[in-house]
C-alpha cells in the first residue's frame, strides 16, 4: 500500500503524468511522481550515506593533528632540559595522541584528582590561564611552557602567571567579581563533606581580605603592581613559592 | 588511578601555584622524593623475549608486581635485566596495559592461564577494558560453572561417609545415592517394581474383561477381580508409605523435606487410597471418591527418582518457564482475539457451532495448533478468511519460543552427559594418584629397607642407592625427619591391618593404665579408618602427654634403661603378637602406643617389642639386620 494512495502500475512510463481535467487517466510511473511518495523518499534517506552529525566534532579533532616544534625551540623557551622535554612529551603524547587538548578532556582529567568536589570551574580558568593564544585547545608547547614557569621560572613570572590566572578576561584588572568566581570555584573543589563545614559567605569573606591586602589605592581592583608589590612583601607567600620546584 | 591521571599529577601540582598567593594558612612541605627522576629504560626478560620500556611506563601503576620494587626480587645483576619464568605472549598482553591503560583479553587464550597471569603481576581483572569485558565475563562464567559441576559431582558420588554417622544420615544417604550400598540398591528396585505395578495395576483396571457367568455387559477387570486388585494396591501403598515414612524420618531438614517436590508427589500417591479407606461408602462422596483415585496416576513421576532424563526434562521446564510463560501469554491474547473475531464473523449462520466467545476459543485452539478436528467450521467468508490468518499465524506465535526451550533442554542434557564424562575421568585419574603415591610410600619404605637411614659408608649400599635421583633423596629425607619428629614410622596398609588384628586381640589383656591411650588403640583398628586414627592419634600423643619420650633406635646405636616391673607383663604380651616371622620388605607400623612404664629396649630381637603392637621388623639382609622398635611413652 502507498502512502498516497497512489495505485502503481506495471507500466512504466517516461512521460511526466499527472491529473488531468475531466477524463480519469491511469497514473503512470514516473521518476517524480516516485518521489513524490512519502514512503520512498523515507527509504532514500534511511539508506543514504549519513551525512556529517555532531559526533563529527570528536573526529574532527582526532583527525586534526598537531606536531610541536622542534626539541631545540623548546628548549630555548623553556628553563627544561632536554631529557625533561623529552620525558614530558613522551607522557603528553600518551594522554593525548592527537596533540591537543580541549577543554572537555582537560576538565575531565583535572577534576579527577579532586573527587569530593567539582573541580570543573577552576579546571576552566586553568585552561584558559594555559592558552595562551585561546584557540580553546592546549597544545604542547602551551603546556610546556606554562609548566616551565610554574616550576622553573623566578618568583616574579610565578606571580605574573597568578595574576593571568585571576584576571579572567585577561585585561590587566582584576575586580572583585573575577576575584570572587575564582574563589567560589576553589572552594567548590573542597566538595560539601568539610570540617568547619564552608559557609555560604566563606568565599565573598576571603575576597574582602583578598582586596584589603592587595587594593592598595582602594579603586575596587588590583592592577599587576600592586599585585606582585604586595606579594612581595608577604613573607609566607615568597617562601612557598619553592614549594613546587621538584615535581618533575 | 588511571595511567593518565599518574601522568598528569606533576601538572596538577605545579598549577598548584596558582593558589599561593590565595592561602590562608602556610602551605605544608612537599614529600621529599629520594629516587632519581630521569627516566631510563628497563629491559624485561620473560622466558627469553626482551620487553623494554620506560620506568616511567611501569611506574603508573605502583600497586602492581612491575611498578612496584616487588620486581627488584626478579632482577637479574649479570644481565641488567628484570628476568621473569612466564609466558611471553601473556606479557604482550600486560605491558600494553602498561602503556594504554586498558587492559585486553585475548581471545584465542584459556580464561584461567589469563587469570593466573593477572594475578601474578598483581593486576586485578576489573580494570579490563569495555570492548574486551563481556567476552572476558561470559568466558569465566563458563569456566566456573565447570568447575562447579565438577565439584559437585566429585562431592556427590563416592564420598566415603564420615566415620561416626548416626544411622540417620546413613539411612539418608542411601537413599539419596542407591548405589552406594547393596540394601539402598535393592531397595530402590523394590520401589520401581512396585510403582511400576501401581501403575500397570491402575491401567489395567479398567480394561473390560470378559463378564461374569450370568451377566450380559462386560465388565471392567478392575470390578471383576476387585479383591486381587484391592490387595494389589494394598501392597503397594504399604511399600510407599514405608518408604515416605523411612525419607521423613532420615531427611536432614524435615520442613524442608516435606516441601520438595518428590515428596508431595509421594503424598499424594497414597492419600487417596487411605481416604479411601476411611471414606463410607456413600453415594454422594463417592463421585468425589472417584476424582481421587485419578491421583493415583500420579505414582508414576516417582518414577522421576529412578530415570535421570525425566529429571533433566522437569529441569528444563522449570529453566524455561519465563519462555514458556511468554508463550502462554502470547497465545492467550491471540485466542482472544480471534475467537471474539471469529464469533462475530460467524453469529449472522443459522445453526452456527460458535455459539459464544468462550465456546470459539475451542475452535481458535484447534486451529492455532494446526490440529484442525473439523467439529467446529466458519461458513461465512469472512468466517473463513479469519480463520485462515488465524491458522498461519498460530504456526509463526508457536514457533518462536520452541527453539529457546530446545536450546535449553540440549545445554542441560550436554551439561549431563558431560558431568558423567568428568566423573568417569576423575576416577581414572584418582586411581592414577593412588597409584603414584602407593608408588612413593613404597619407595621410601624400600629406601629405609636398603639402609638409606644408615650412615652409609659401605660402597655397596652406596651403590644401590645411587639409582635414586636427588629430588628422591631429598624427599626421602624429608620423610625421615618427619618420622623423627613425631617419633612415628611410615608403613603400608597389609602390615597396618594386620598389626591391627593382633593388637586387639592383646589389648584385651592388656593392662595399659591410661584411658585414653587405649582408647586410642582400640579405635584405631579399623584399617578403613587409618587416616582418621592417625591424626586423632597424633593429638592424642601431643595431648596425653605426660613423662617423656623414649626413642629406642637400632639397637646397636642405643641402649636404655629398662623398667623391670612392667617387663614381665609387657613381655607376655609380645607373645601373644605377630612377631617378624614374614619375610617381608617392610613392616613398618605407624602406631606408637604410649605405654605408662618406660619402654623396654632389648637385647634379644624377635621378642623385644616391648609395646605390643609396635613391631618394626626388617628382614635380614645380609649387611645387616637391624629392628628398630619405636616406642614413646607418655
Amino acid at each position: 500500500m502507498q502512502s498516497d494512495g497512489q495505485r502503481v502500475d506495471a507500466l512504466p512510463d517516461g512521460a511526466p503524468s499527472g491529473p488531468q481535467e475531466g477524463k480519469w487517466q491511469k497514473p503512470r510511473i514516473s521518476r517524480k511522481s516516485l518521489m513524490k511518495c512519502c514512503l520512498v523518499k523515507w527509504i532514500i534517506s534511511n539508506t543514504a550515506p549519513q551525512g556529517p552529525d555532531s559526533s563529527d566534532g570528536e573526529l574532527e579533532l582526532s583527525m586534526v593533528r598537531h606536531q610541536p616544534e622542534g626539541l631545540e625551540e623548546l628548549q630555548a623557551q623553556t628553563q627544561f632540559t632536554r631529557k625533561e622535554l623529552q620525558s614530558l612529551y613522551r607522557g603528553f603524547k600518551n594522554e593525548c595522541p592527537s596533540g591537543l587538548v580541549d577543554e572537555e578532556t582537560f576538565k575531565t582529567i583535572y577534576s579527577q584528582f579532586f573527587p569530593q568536589g567539582d573541580a570543573t570551574t577552576y579546571a576552566h580558568f586553568l585552561f584558559n590561564a594555559f592558552d595562551v593564544d585561546r584557540n580553546g585547545s592546549i597544545r604542547f608547547e602551551d603546556f610546556v611552557i606554562g609548566l616551565s614557569v610554574l616550576l622553573r621560572g623566578s618568583v616574579t613570572e610565578k606571580l605574573r602567571w597568578a595574576f593571568n590566572l585571576y584576571d579572567i578576561n585577561k585585561d590587566g584588572y582584576i575586580t572583585k567579581e573575577e576575584m570572587l568566581a575564582i574563589m567560589k570555584s576553589i572552594y567548590d573543589m573542597m566538595g560539601r563533606y568539610t570540617s568547619p563545614s564552608v559557609k555560604e559567605d566563606a568565599p565573598f569573606e576571603h575576597v574582602e581580605k583578598f582586596f584589603q591586602k592587595m587594593d592598595r589605592n582602594r579603586d575596587g581592583v588590583v592592577t599587576i603592581e600592586e599585585f606582585i608589590e604586595t606579594c612581595q612583601k608577604d613573607e609566607s607567600i615568597m617562601s612557598s613559592m619553592q614549594l613546587f620546584e621538584n615535581v618533575i | 588511578m588511571a595511567a593518565g591521571v599518574a601522568t598528569w599529577l606533576p601538572f596538577a601540582r605545579a598549577a598548584a601555584v596558582g593558589w599561593l598567593p590565595l592561602a590562608k594558612k602556610t602551605m605544608p612541605k612537599p614529600p621529599v622524593d629520594k629516587k632519581s627522576r630521569s627516566d631510563e629504560i628497563l629491559i624485561v626478560n620473560v622466558s627469553g623475549l626482551r620487553f623494554q620500556t620506560w620506568k616511567n611506563t611501569l611506574d603508573r601503576y605502583p600497586d602492581t608486581l612491575l611498578g612496584s620494587s616487588e620486581k627488584e626480587f626478579f632482577y637479574n645483576e649479570d644481565t641488567q635485566e628484570y628476568f621473569f619464568d612466564r609466558d611471553p605472549e601473556m606479557f604482550r598482553h600486560i605491558l600494553n596495559f602498561y602503556r594504554t591503560g586498558k587492559l585486553h583479553y585475548p581471545r584465542q587464550e584459556c580464561i584461567q592461564a589469563f587469570d593466573e597471569e593477572l594475578a601474578f603481576y598483581g593486576i586485578v581483572p576489573d580494570i579490563i577494558g569495555d570492548c574486551c569485558m563481556e567476552e572476558y565475563r561470559d568466558r569465566k562464567k563458563e569456566n566456573q560453572e565447570r568447575l562447579a559441576e565438577d565439584t559437585e559431582a566429585e562431592m556427590a558420588t563416592d564420598v566415603p561417609l564420615p566415620p561416626n554417622s548416626t544411622p540417620r544420615e546413613r539411612l539418608w544417604r542411601a537413599f539419596e545415592n542407591p548405589h552406594t550400598s547393596t540394601m539402598a540398591l535393592v531397595f530402590y528396585y523394590v520401589t520401581g517394581f512396585f510403582i511400576a505395578v501401581s501403575v500397570i495395576a491402575n491401567v489395567v483396571e479398567t480394561v473390560p474383561c470378559r463378564p461374569p457367568k450370568g451377566s450380559v455387559k462386560d465388565l471392567p477387570c478392575g470390578e471383576k477381580y476387585s479383591v486381587a486388585f484391592f490387595c494389589m494396591d494394598t501392597a503397594c501403598v504399604l511399600i510407599f508409605t514405608f518408604e515416605y515414612l523411612m525419607r521423613l524420618f532420615a531427611a536432614p531438614s524435615r520442613c524442608k523435606f516435606m516441601r520438595s517436590v518428590m515428596s508431595v508427589i509421594d503424598v499424594v500417591a497414597i492419600m487417596p487410597y487411605y481416604i479411601g479407606l476411611v471414606m463410607p461408602e456413600n453415594e454422594d462422596v463417592s463421585g468425589a471418591f472417584v476424582t481421587l483415585r485419578v491421583f493415583r496416576v500420579f505414582r508414576i513421576f516417582k518414577f522421576s527418582r529412578h530415570s535421570q532424563g525425566l529429571r533433566i526434562l522437569g529441569y528444563t521446564l522449570k529453566s524455561c518457564a519465563s519462555e514458556l510463560g511468554f508463550l502462554l501469554f502470547s497465545l492467550t491474547m491471540a485466542i482472544i482475539i480471534f475467537a471474539t473475531v471469529m464469533f462475530y464473523a460467524e453469529k449472522g449462520t443459522k445453526g452456527t457451532n460458535f455459539t459464544s466467545i468462550p465456546a470459539s476459543f475451542w475452535y481458535t485452539i484447534v486451529t492455532m495448533t494446526t490440529l484442525g478436528y473439523g467439529d467446529m467450521v466458519p461458513n461465512t467468508i469472512a468466517g473463513k478468511i479469519f480463520g485462515s490468518i488465524c491458522s498461519l499465524s498460530g504456526v509463526l506465535v508457536i514457533a518462536l519460543p520452541v527453539p529457546v526451550i530446545v536450546s535449553n533442554f540440549s545445554r542441560i542434557y550436554h551439561q549431563n552427559q558431560r558431568a558423567d564424562k568428568m566423573r568417569a575421568q576423575q576416577k581414572v585419574r584418582l586411581a592414577r594418584i593412588r597409584m603414584a603415591k602407593k608408588g612413593t610410600t613404597n619407595a621410601f619404605l624400600q629406601y629405609k629397607e636398603d639402609g638409606g637411614l644408615q650412615d652409609h659408608d659401605s660402597d655397596s649400599a652406596a651403590l644401590c642407592l645411587k639409582n635414586r635421583s636427588s629430588f628422591e633423596h631429598q624427599h626421602h629425607h624429608l620423610l625421615h625427619c618427619l618420622e623423627k619428629t613425631t617419633n612415628h614410622e611410615f608403613t603400608d596398609e597389609l602390615t597396618y591391618s594386620e598389626m591391627c588384628m593382633t593388637e586387639s586381640v592383646g589389648y584385651r589383656t592388656s593392662r595399659s593404665t591410661s584411658l585414653s591411650s587405649q582408647q586410642v588403640v582400640s579405635s584405631s583398628c579399623c584399617p578403613r579408618r587409618a587416616k582418621r586414627r592417625a591424626i586423632r592419634l597424633a593429638n592424642s600423643t601431643v595431648s596425653v602427654s605426660r613423662g617423656s619420650v623414649q626413642e629406642l633406635d637400632t639397637l646397636q646405636v642405643l641402649k636404655s634403661s629398662a623398667v623391670p616391673q612392667s617387663r614381665s607383663s609387657l613381655n607376655a604380651r609380645t607373645e601373644d603378637l605377630k612377631l617378624n616371622c614374614e619375610q617381608r620388605d617392610y613392616t613398618a607400623a605407624i602406631i606408637s602406643i604410649p605405654t605408662p612404664p618406660a619402654n623396654t629396649p632389648d637385647e634379644s630381637l624377635p621378642p623385644s617389642p616391648a609395646v605390643p603392637g609396635i613391631l618394626r621388623n626388617s628382614r635380614s639382609i645380609s649387611s645387616f639386620t637391624h629392628e628398630t622398635v619405636k616406642i614413646s611413652s607418655l
